[in-house]
């Protein structure tokens, strides 16, 4: 049998093109060749012209200083901080309208994914226009429509709306009282700590006696119990050493507190709702995957509705939902870019704009966004593919 | 092989649209028009008239810059850029020049390597508050917030004036005038600040220009005028003395009416000179012997272009001031054509 296979001394070199199995291989490797001439092409034609044009490059300008201000900066920031902080800042802005984008479009999607399915008429109804209105209309203009609503229809700071005491909305953006923390503030957060091991140790305590005797403890509320009553128990212990600062309304804006830009809220509501409405999406689908049979088996087992849902449907549905969601996810951050159009400083209004403009250096800072978008979006992925391992289904 | 072909298109493409520094001049004939960059849009500054034909002062340049290469002022193409586009526009060989108030400063010079030709407006940054803040001086800004164009000089101004003068303010950046004169109008901030000029030129757009005032600090010079890049300069003497030819036709009182029978009947050698009756300057540019006077035909001389897209009787309302010919105690003064 290996006798007639082996053709190995009759190869020749036209085998490379005539022979098919070769053949595949031959393209695969010209067309990677290709490929790497052509990116050195572009990479060599770039260095020339800029030689040529006399421009120099390197990264030597990141550690001069920015000289120019960003409104919203997390960590400190003035305009004598330099090109790299300022690269900073914005990357932190990324992050935070990221991070309160995914957190609000998977709590809106989850919902309204479930109410979709709902046997209510009207709401399944509603939640469909606002899916299908949602995700048909393109962010960019989503996004200035929001900002539109926040900058025109609020009133300026000396009429701000004040719909709780202290909470002050303007088209200057939403104000409310901060959190000063005075030094015995350490020990509040120590008491939270300390909290969430007690509950997650109390939840494993309860799991055990559950398989042991059947035994039920209700574990949330006493979690929640736990996080909630420690913290406010050294709270008053320490001699409330958390006070809050007030906004108020001091010449032109709003002073003290904390103020979030109209632009924060804009990007943030508009990347939410369109993130939302796709999750939305593939929440349904993940839970129609899961066939009838299980939820009436469960049924028959005596299993109560909700339980039903939580220990039986969305395990199982969580298998289809999680790898279309990460991508969601991902899509999210990278719409966050759009934060442009808006005059959010992020990490592409900062480096890869004010200060690509004002030193010159384009290949350099857009080099910079994209390695900085790259790596968000590998970490991302990396951590979701880690919780998609966990929960996919193991075959036996 | 689909793969490989499209990558060897891709190729060609790319290496036809390498190198774009010297013969300026050569691809403009070859091509037929001077493609010119102006802002998105300034009143009076740079505007599209209802024929969608880009005018106003700084358009006027490229337009006396066409009219001297090809004896017609339409021959130029318009590439509206923002603070942030315009530099790699013409550096990159997008844009032949660039004629969008755009400031003069040492570093676009020697770090950006784009040579200026030359000052058409001298300005400063201003700043315009609402008649009802009751503002009367930008010392009492602080705390406000100011909508500032992205990627300008003013930016970097602001920044440092009110360090320097301890006072915090909130950037609010923007990128186009258009973008910046509606946040300011829907009360998003409290003060636009970019060139006097340009805040005029704004104010003239409102509904009530009256009720806004502008603050009487001036905080920084702000040299604007046309600019091409390094590496060509040829192209950059043909900008160069076209601005000039304009700025001296008025100074010798030689006007787009006048032109034609001033190129014979005048007895002043200079502007002879300047409109191609005697010497051969157009040879040494490499134009056309009438260069001087297609230029000046093209849109008036510096005044008649101020007067009619900037000047005290336009909406914008800019008197001349700094800008007045330097024999009128201005600051425009042209080297001699000779």
């Amino acid at each position: 049998m290996s006798a007639i296979e082996y053709q190995g001394p009759s190869f020749k070199l036209e085998d490379l093109w005539t022979d098919r199995r070769w053949r595949a291989i031959s393209i695969q490797i010209l067309a990677l060749a290709g490929l790497f001439a052509f990116l050195a092409f572009i990479v060599n034609n770039t260095i020339n012209n800029l030689s040529l044009l006399g421009v120099e490059t390197g990264y030597g300008f990141l550690a001069e200083p920015s000289n120019y201000d960003i409104n919203q900066t997390l960590i400190e920031y003035d305009s004598r901080s330099s090109h790299f902080r300022a690269a900073i800042v914005g990357l932190l802005n990324t992050g935070v309208v990221a991070i309160a984008g995914i957190i609000a479009a998977t709590i809106l999607g989850f919902t309204v994914g479930v109410l979709r399915l709902s046997g209510n008429w009207l709401i399944s109804r509603i939640m469909y226009c606002y899916v299908e209105f949602t995700r048909n209309v393109p962010l960019l203009l989503q996004i200035l429509l929001w900002y539109g609503i926040v900058v025109h229809s609020l009133p300026r700071p000396k009429n701000a709306l004040e719909p709780l005491s202290g909470i002050f909305l303007s088209n200057r953006g939403f104000s409310v009282p901060a959190p000063v923390a005075e030094p015995a503030a350490w020990a509040i957060f120590i008491a939270f700590v300390i909290a969430i091991a007690a509950a997650i140790g109390f939840g494993q305590y309860a799991k055990r006696v559950q398989e042991a005797t059947g035994k039920i403890y209700p574990v949330i509320s006493i979690g929640l119990g736990l996080i909630v009553v420690l913290p406010v128990l050294t709270y008053f212990l320490s001699g409330q050493p958390i006070s809050l600062d007030w906004p108020a309304l001091r010449g032109f804006n709003f002073a003290g507190g904390m103020t979030v830009t109209p632009e924060f809220v804009a990007l943030w509501f508009a990347l939410s709702i369109y993130t939302a409405s796709f999750i939305s999406e593939i929440v349904r689908a993940g839970i129609q995957s899961v066939s009838h049979g299980q939820t009436e088996a469960a049924y028959s087992l005596g299993i109560k509705p909700s339980w039903t849902m939580r220990l039986v449907i969305l395990p199982q549905a969580l298998r289809v939902i999680l790898p279309p969601l990460i991508s969601q996810y991902l899509n999210l951050t990278k719409n966050s870019s759009l934060a442009i159009a808006v005059g959010y400083m992020d990490v592409v209004a900062t480096i890869g704009g004010i200060s690509l403009n004002q030193t010159g250096r384009a290949l350099e800072c857009m080099s910079i966004v994209l390695a900085t978008y790259l790596t968000i979006s590998l970490v991302i992925s990396t951590i979701m593919n880690w919780y998609n391992k966990r929960v996919a289904l193991v075959e036996r | 092989m689909k793969v490989l072909s499209g990558l060897i298109a891709a190729a060609a493409v790319a290496g036809v649209a390498t190198a774009a520094s010297a013969g300026t001049l050569d691809d403009i004939k070859a091509k037929g028009f001077v493609q010119c960059g102006v802002s998105t849009g300034v009143a009076g500054f740079a505007f599209t008239d209802d024929k969608g034909n880009w005018q106003g002062f700084d358009p006027a340049v490229c337009q006396a810059v066409g009219a001297a290469i090809f004896g017609d002022p339409s021959k130029v193409k318009y590439t509206p850029t923002t603070g942030k586009t315009r530099f790699e526009a013409l550096k990159s060989g997008e844009i032949d020049m660039l004629a969008r108030n755009t400031t003069w400063t040492l570093s676009r010079d020697a770090d950006l390597k784009l040579t200026f030709v030359g000052i058409n407006y001298y300005d400063g940054q201003g700043f315009m508050v609402p008649k009802a803040l009751g503002v009367k001086s930008a010392k009492e800004l602080g705390g406000a917030s100011v909508c500032i164009q992205t990627g300008t000089t003013t930016e970097l101004n602001l920044a440092e004036y009110f360090r320097t003068n301890n006072m915090k303010y909130e950037p609010v950046p923007i990128e186009t005038n258009a973008e910046g004169r509606q946040n300011y109008l829907a009360g998003r901030c409290d003060v636009y600040t970019t060139d006097a000029s340009g805040l005029a030129a704004t104010r003239g757009t409102f509904e009530n220009p009256a009720d806004h005032v502008l603050l009487p600090e001036i905080i920084s010079k702000e040299p604007l005028g046309p600019l091409v890049r390094h590496g060509d300069d040829q192209w950059a003497d043909i900008v160069r003395w076209t601005l000039n030819v304009l700025i001296t036709a008025e100074e010798l009182g030689v006007t787009a009416a006048n032109a034609d029978k001033m190129s014979t009947s005048s007895a002043n050698p200079e502007v002879k000179r300047m409109l191609g009756t005697e010497g051969n300057t157009g040879e040494m540019l490499g134009l056309r012997p009438d260069w001087g006077l297609q230029a000046l035909k093209a849109g008036g001389n510096y005044g008649e272009i101020f007067e009619r897209f900037i000047g005290s009787k336009t909406p914008i309302g800019l008197e001349r001031g700094l800008n007045a010919q330097w024999v009128n105690g201005g600051l425009i003064y042209s080297p001699p054509i000779r």
